[in-house]
């Protein structure tokens, strides 16, 4: 059993369906990144399992416990807010203690705790500080370490590093799932930032129009995309159409050339997902997995530069073209591609 | 152009502000004497400027129980009313606020309402419902709740229901801005942390209002302190504020420098909580 277990959740504003019949589960110690762009449902998700919102139908229980017509108040998990929400009138140290506080904890053994979890995001000197007087990052600690303090079993993280400058980011990331592994609580992180996603999470659950797509460790949900959807949102990878052909193949108009994969293509196939990065230049052009195209325009992006290239059937390919093979050709200039067969992904939708 | 900006309300306050100060200033140290007006300037022309202050007047304030106890009455009249369009304004603000926003203005405009008739009507309004004759008393009699009419008017009540009506939008509006800007986040992380509603307006809502009560007490308090008509149509005999004293002395005494160190006197009397509001505002 998984320490949350969603099951047939639904919820919708007005007419606007935010969530349709959403089944998730998480286990304990587990940390799941929700992904999806702005409208996916990804922020009601955690306010429904937080109790800020109530759901239409469907259950939530954590650690058998169920949770759906319980106020959040009484929720034994804590979320960190993507505004962080810290006290204006409160200074960094009673932020932190603030959730002891309502829990009764005796003042010796709230002070030693707030120290012990301001300490862990290494802003110890700071207790005395008011919110307004902190950076970014140091609020965003503050913030991180006030919803870790009661040690929840889980914890609800909405966008956690998308207020933080580039540099700040990074690190922040590192930091984040160091402390997960040192706390051992379940983290759920919502972003739509599917770098932060495929970087921080043991687990992607990519949601669109209020349904859950898929659901996998992130190294298999970017080599094997599901649907055209996750394909094209996770690493942005090219999706070609074409029409299944008597061999197993796919025959890509659009491509002038067909797609072959290492199995036959299932039945009903319509559509196949390929990376960019798995395109190679300058191979032999000659029959299943290469084509031929027009450079249309090039993008340095330091250890690489994006392509696009016009193929022969009029599809306009992403391409990348990694540093270290050379200086990538002109704009204009005609190229010939190729590819693995492993690299070509089956879409089903 | 910058300068021009400042010129306009500089001389607006040099006109209409610090002249008739000066004026009431030197008033409250002039002689009285008999004449049109009744009073002797306070200085002279004597080979030069000689200033001849008469400082009798704000000894007579300190000396005499009259004007020390229409000076407390008008205290407890102006907090009794500021504090009770505390405690009404505040649900009424926080009402608004977390209304749905298409019901905001509607409602915001239903406070400013009363302000679309006339002062001395609304009073009015009053004396018709509390009169012995009154409304009020004619449905408790017919109702056969009473057999005498209760003595509604010229009591406290009737004073402090007059002042309440026509003060509270002060209290609403400055409240409703301060809670229309609380992040309503505050409040879910306060209860994601175990607060219950109870504890989360105790500990995030109401301090975070707190400014926003301030400056509603103090709207209230500073024009209730001086508020003359009121207390005189709707207040009991024996109430004397210090409007009242004031406009016994400047049309019924005819002792001018009395009625301005009254209001002089008054002035100094409501600086120290707008002091004290600025000290906090600015603390913040």
């Amino acid at each position: 059993m998984g320490l949350l277990e969603i099951a047939g959740l639904a919820k919708r504003f007005g007419a606007v369906p935010a969530l349709v019949g959403l089944d998730l589960r998480v286990e304990a110690g587990e940390f799941l990144a929700l992904l999806g762009g702005s409208g996916s449902g990804k922020s009601t998700l955690l306010r429904l399992i937080a109790g800020f919102e109530a759901p239409d139908a469907g259950s939530i229980r954590l650690g058998g416990q169920d949770l759906t017509a319980m106020p959040p108040h009484a929720r034994p998990l804590n979320m960190m807010f993507q505004s962080y929400a810290l006290f204006p009138h409160l200074s960094v140290g009673n932020n932190v203690g603030y959730g002891l506080r309502r829990e009764g904890t005796p003042r010796a053994e709230r002070e030693a705790r707030v120290a012990e979890a301001l300490a862990m995001v290494g802003m110890q000197e700071l207790a005395g500080r008011m919110p307004h007087r902190l950076s970014g990052g140091q609020r965003q600690r503050v913030a991180l370490a006030r919803a870790l303090v009661k040690r929840p079993k889980l914890l609800l993280l909405d966008e956690p590093l998308g207020a933080l400058d580039a540099n700040l980011r990074e690190r922040t990331g590192f930091e984040l799932r160091a402390l997960q592994r040192r706390t051992g609580a379940s983290f759920i992180m919502v972003t739509h930032d599917q770098q932060e996603a495929l970087a921080l999470a043991d687990r992607v659950a990519v949601l669109e129009h209020g349904r859950l797509v898929q659901a996998g460790p992130p190294r298999a949900v970017y080599e094997r995309p599901a649907t055209r959807f996750v394909a094209g949102f996770l690493g942005a990878a090219n999706v070609l159409e074409g029409a299944p052909d008597a061999a197993g193949g796919l025959d890509c108009p659009g491509l002038g050339s067909t797609l072959r994969a290492p199995a036959s293509m299932p039945a009903g196939t319509t559509a196949c997902a390929l990376r960019p990065e798995r395109i190679a230049l300058g191979q032999p052009v000659g029959g299943a997995n290469t084509a031929s195209g027009v450079v249309e325009d090039l993008a340095f992006r330091g250890d690489d530069s994006l392509l696009l290239v016009r193929a022969a059937g009029g599809t306009l390919l992403r391409v990348s073209h990694a540093e270290e093979d050379g200086p990538p050709p002109a704009i204009g200039s005609t190229v010939t591609m190729g590819w693995e067969a492993a690299a070509v992904v089956p879409l089903a939708g | 152009m910058r300068r021009l900006q400042l010129l306009v309300p500089a001389l607006w306050l040099a006109g209409f502000v610090a002249l008739p100060l000066l004026v009431v200033l030197l008033l409250s140290i002039a002689q009285p004497g008999p004449g049109v007006p009744p009073f002797l300037l306070p200085f002279a022309w004597d080979g030069g400027l000689v200033l001849r202050p008469n400082w009798e007047p704000f000894g007579l304030l300190v000396a005499d129980d009259y004007y020390v106890s229409a000076f407390l009455q008008s205290l407890w009249v102006a907090g009794g009313t500021a504090g009770l369009c505390l405690l009404l304004g505040f649900p009424m603000a926080l009402g608004i606020a977390r209304a749905k926003p298409h019901w905001r203005a509607p409602l915001l405009m239903a406070v400013l309402l009363p302000f679309w008739t006339g002062f001395l009507p609304r009073v009015g309004a009053w004396i018709g419902l509390l009169r012995d004759e009154g409304w009020v008393n004619g449905v408790l009699r017919g109702l056969g709740w009473i057999d005498a009419p209760l003595p509604l008017l010229y009591s406290d009540l009737a004073l402090f229901l007059g002042m309440v009506h026509a003060y509270l939008p002060f209290a609403v509006l400055p409240l409703y801005a301060s809670l229309s800007r609380l992040d309503l986040t505050l409040e879910e992380a306060a209860s994601d942390l175990g607060a219950t509603p109870a504890t989360v307006f105790r500990t995030i809502t109401l301090p975070l209002a707190a400014p926003g009560a301030l400056a509603a007490f103090l709207l209230v308090f500073i024009p209730a302190a001086g508020e003359y008509v009121i207390p005189e149509l709707l207040g009991p005999p024996e109430a004397l504020l210090v409007g009242r004293a004031l406009w016994q002395e400047f049309f019924q005494n005819r002792d001018w420098p009395v009625a301005a160190a009254l209001a002089v006197a008054l002035l100094a009397m409501l600086i120290l909580p707008i002091r004290l509001f600025q000290r906090l505002e600015a603390r913040r």
